[in-house]
């Protein structure tokens, strides 16, 4: 028996123990995509939002038009349009060589999970650095130091712990959305759950799949805190 | 090209009528999924920062569930499972009596539910925002603790948590779009129904991403008015609210 | 707060007077049959929200044989069996092939349809469907559906891809991500007369295997409802007979669907 099937086979459910090692893959999936997409998303939000804070007119307008597009429309309907849409492009793509990327739903779905997560966390980011004193700025320049070294030196290291916990947010809604991975055939935990279930009909394979999804938003969660404790905690007021 | 978009038209075979009643499901679901997932999670916030023991255990383990389980699946276990157990209850008391949660009332219970678990977040932060020595004073001038919590408090709380708020308006529109699972002929249903009839995706899911972007940019400015509105006796101070 | 407190208090009248309402003894008047809306040319819906399509038409002309009043219900395939075990209907006709493995949780009705299942493909595919011929190929199906199950129990060593409905299989075959598709002959045919038309051709038609894909399409009904499932078991062998069965597989489909 595979580690996988212990769990079923020792709380007694059938079902869960003939699908766990799916489920438990799922699970391998789900994680990925959003270790992932989280975290180059985090890479593209910070540049965003020194764009939409500090770049050109026009960069700003297409930075706030971006984030605008991604965080007012669901995530279904881009992962739609980026696999089905994208897709219908195969002879482009095999011109600039990049079907192998486009051809497969994983890489599609990590490329719309980044994009979209990276709107959400521009705009954390730019409340995040919005919401440092100006002061703090105008010291900063006037003790000498470059624009750049002022946003990272003084200004970012406060906005990050304002911004800590809206992004752990924005981590756990990830691990939730990244289920609409299953509707462009890949197997992450909710589209093995859905599989297990159409073969089964057992409906306490969902609430399964429920608890883990809740173990790992816990576990998020409390990695979180722990984190915000210790950048916090030269701060008198904890 | 013209034939295509004839397809989101309102003449014979259109699906533009389709479409705007779908929009119309997806605004009334969300309008009434609001307050009682607003209300819901004031009272869990509530819980939060109560005094007994027994109350902060249930609001922390309340959020804990809501916020971890998938709207997806929330949705599912209200409006399939909790029927079956309903009737496994009934069945032990030996009637045959049906109960049926209809599913307008199942999208707005489930979706509610997880809002007000969210949303307790930020009116936890809101009304840790409102300085003690408001309540103090409340006290001093006579006023009940429910009092003080109604004239006091609450008139201050919508202002402050009023963005986090909005945030949390935004994420359930487009979650409203889960609801096409139970049977609710919502945007995202109508959408799907047409793509598999007219072989169109792109014009519809297209369609569909124009109709929820209407929506959040209306939203936006609806909670920018809103801010505005609940701000102005704060602007006289020369903007250094905080 | 106040309003809080009366707002619960008419949710709370909602559930119990919903829970009245339904409270229905089954002496199957009035049935409430459970579909999928988006299947055609099954069920489908259309651009004025009405459902149409054979099986649409067939139920109703069954319901008017029985002499009941028949009103239909859409929900979507992933939930169409909790659905029917949580009595949101009573009969699902939704193009529900009568498994074993579904037998285990509903009971059904006599086949109304059984239609050949075939294989798809690029213009060039190898017509060699052995399961080491097609080892690390893709192959496309309507996820939770026969199909589906067929592929994973035959093609354990190639990529199964289950996608929500077959118009998105067909969608992906078109543009290059698979290598094969498996379903229902009527719902490829449609295909590969219009958009699949310059791709895609039938590879092979695959045998039923009994244990897998079932006797055919059926109505499902609730295991305790076995009055329900002989009245219309009945209805169906007399519409065969009577040849009213084909008029309406006639206006619908030009190869026999039974």
């Amino acid at each position: 028996m595979n580690w996988c099937e212990y769990p079923g086979y020792w709380i007694g459910a059938e079902s869960l123990q003939n699908y766990g090692c799916r489920m438990a893959n799922g699970l391998g999936i789900t994680l990925q995509l959003v270790a992932y997409s989280v975290s180059v998303g985090f890479v593209l939000a910070l540049l965003l939002a020194v764009g939409r804070l500090y770049g050109p007119k026009w960069l700003r307008v297409a930075v706030s038009g971006y984030t605008t597009f991604f965080r007012g429309t669901p995530l279904l309907c881009q992962l739609f349009l980026v696999y089905y849409g994208l897709g219908q492009f195969r002879l482009f793509w095999q011109d600039v060589g990049l079907w192998w990327f486009f051809r497969e739903p994983f890489s599609c779905a990590l490329l719309t999970f980044t994009v979209n997560t990276a709107a959400y966390q521009a705009e954390i980011l730019r409340g995040a650095i919005q919401s440092v004193p100006r002061g703090q700025f105008e010291g900063s320049l006037a003790l000498g130091l470059h624009r750049w070294a002022t946003l990272r030196l003084v200004v970012m290291p406060q906005a990050m712990i304002l911004a800590l916990r809206p992004l752990g947010n924005e981590l756990i809604v990830m691990i939730k959305s990244s289920a609409v991975a299953s509707l462009v055939t890949l197997f992450d935990l909710m589209g093995a759950t859905r599989f297990a279930f159409a073969r089964s009909f057992d409906l306490s394979l969902y609430l399964y799949a429920a608890l883990i999804y809740l173990v790992l938003v816990e576990i998020v969660r409390r990695v979180w805190e722990r984190f915000e404790l210790r950048l916090t905690r030269h701060m008198a007021l904890r | 090209m013209f034939d295509k978009f004839a397809l989101l038209g309102f003449g014979p075979g259109g699906w533009g009528l389709a479409l705007l009643q779908g929009a119309g499901i997806t605004i009334a679901i969300a309008l009434a999924t609001l307050p009682f997932g607003l209300a819901l999670g004031l009272a869990v916030a509530l819980c939060k920062r109560a005094d007994s023991a027994l109350l902060r255990g249930f609001a922390t383990v309340y959020t804990t569930i809501f916020r971890g389980v998938p709207e997806l699946l929330t949705l599912y276990i209200i409006y399939f499972g909790l029927p079956i157990l309903v009737q496994q209850l009934f069945a032990l008391a030996g009637s045959t009596a049906s109960f049926a949660i209809p599913p307008f009332l199942a999208g707005m219970v489930a979706l509610g539910m997880v809002l007000a678990a969210f949303s307790s977040e930020v009116w936890v932060g809101a009304l840790n925002a409102i300085h003690k020595g408001q309540r103090e004073a409340a006290a001093a001038l006579g006023l009940s603790n429910a009092q003080a919590f109604r004239l006091v408090v609450l008139p201050q709380l919508f202002r402050v948590a009023l963005p986090g708020l909005g945030n949390n308006w935004m994420v359930l529109l487009k979650e409203t779009s889960l609801v096409s699972v139970i049977t609710l002929p919502d945007i995202m249903f109508i959408t799907t129904r047409a793509n598999v009839v007219t072989k169109e995706p792109f014009l519809f899911f297209g369609a569909a991403m124009a109709i929820y972007l209407v929506f959040s940019l209306i939203s936006a400015w609806g909670v920018a008015r809103l801010e505005t509105r609940s701000n102005r006796g704060f602007a006289a101070f020369g903007g250094t609210t905080r | 707060m106040k309003s809080f407190v009366r707002f619960i208090a008419v949710a709370a009248f909602t559930v119990a007077g919903a829970a009245g309402a339904l409270a229905q003894a089954p002496d199957w008047k009035e049935i409430r049959i459970g579909t999928e809306g988006a299947y055609p040319p099954f069920n489908n819906l259309n651009a004025k929200k009405e459902l149409e399509g054979f099986e649409i038409d067939y139920a109703n002309m069954l319901c008017e044989k029985m002499k009941v009043k028949c009103t239909w219900v859409v929900q979507d395939w992933d939930g169409i069996i909790p659905a029917l075990l949580s009595k949101k209907y009573d009969i699902i006709i939704a193009g529900m092939n009568a498994t074993d493995e579904r037998k285990k949780r509903v009971d059904f009705t006599a086949v109304y349809t059984k239609t050949p299942i075939w294989a798809i493909g690029p213009k060039n595919a190898s017509t060699d469907l052995s399961p080491a011929a097609l080892k690390g190929k893709s192959i496309g199906v309507q996820g939770s559906t026969v199909h589906s199950n067929y592929a994973e129990k035959t093609y354990k060593d190639s990529t199964i891809r289950p996608y929500p409905t077959q118009e998105e299989a067909n969608l992906d075959l078109l543009n290059g991500r698979l290598d094969y598709i498996i379903a229902d002959a009527l719902s490829l045919e449609d295909f590969l007369n219009g958009k699949g038309k310059d791709c895609c051709a039938k590879v092979a038609e695959i045998t039923r295997d009994a244990a897998i894909h079932g006797p055919g399409v059926a109505g499902a009904v609730r295991k305790e409802d076995t009055a329900l499932r002989d009245k219309f078991s009945a209805a169906i062998a007399e519409s065969i007979k009577d040849g009213s069965h084909k008029k309406i597989a006639d206006k619908y489909f030009k190869i026999p669907i039974l």
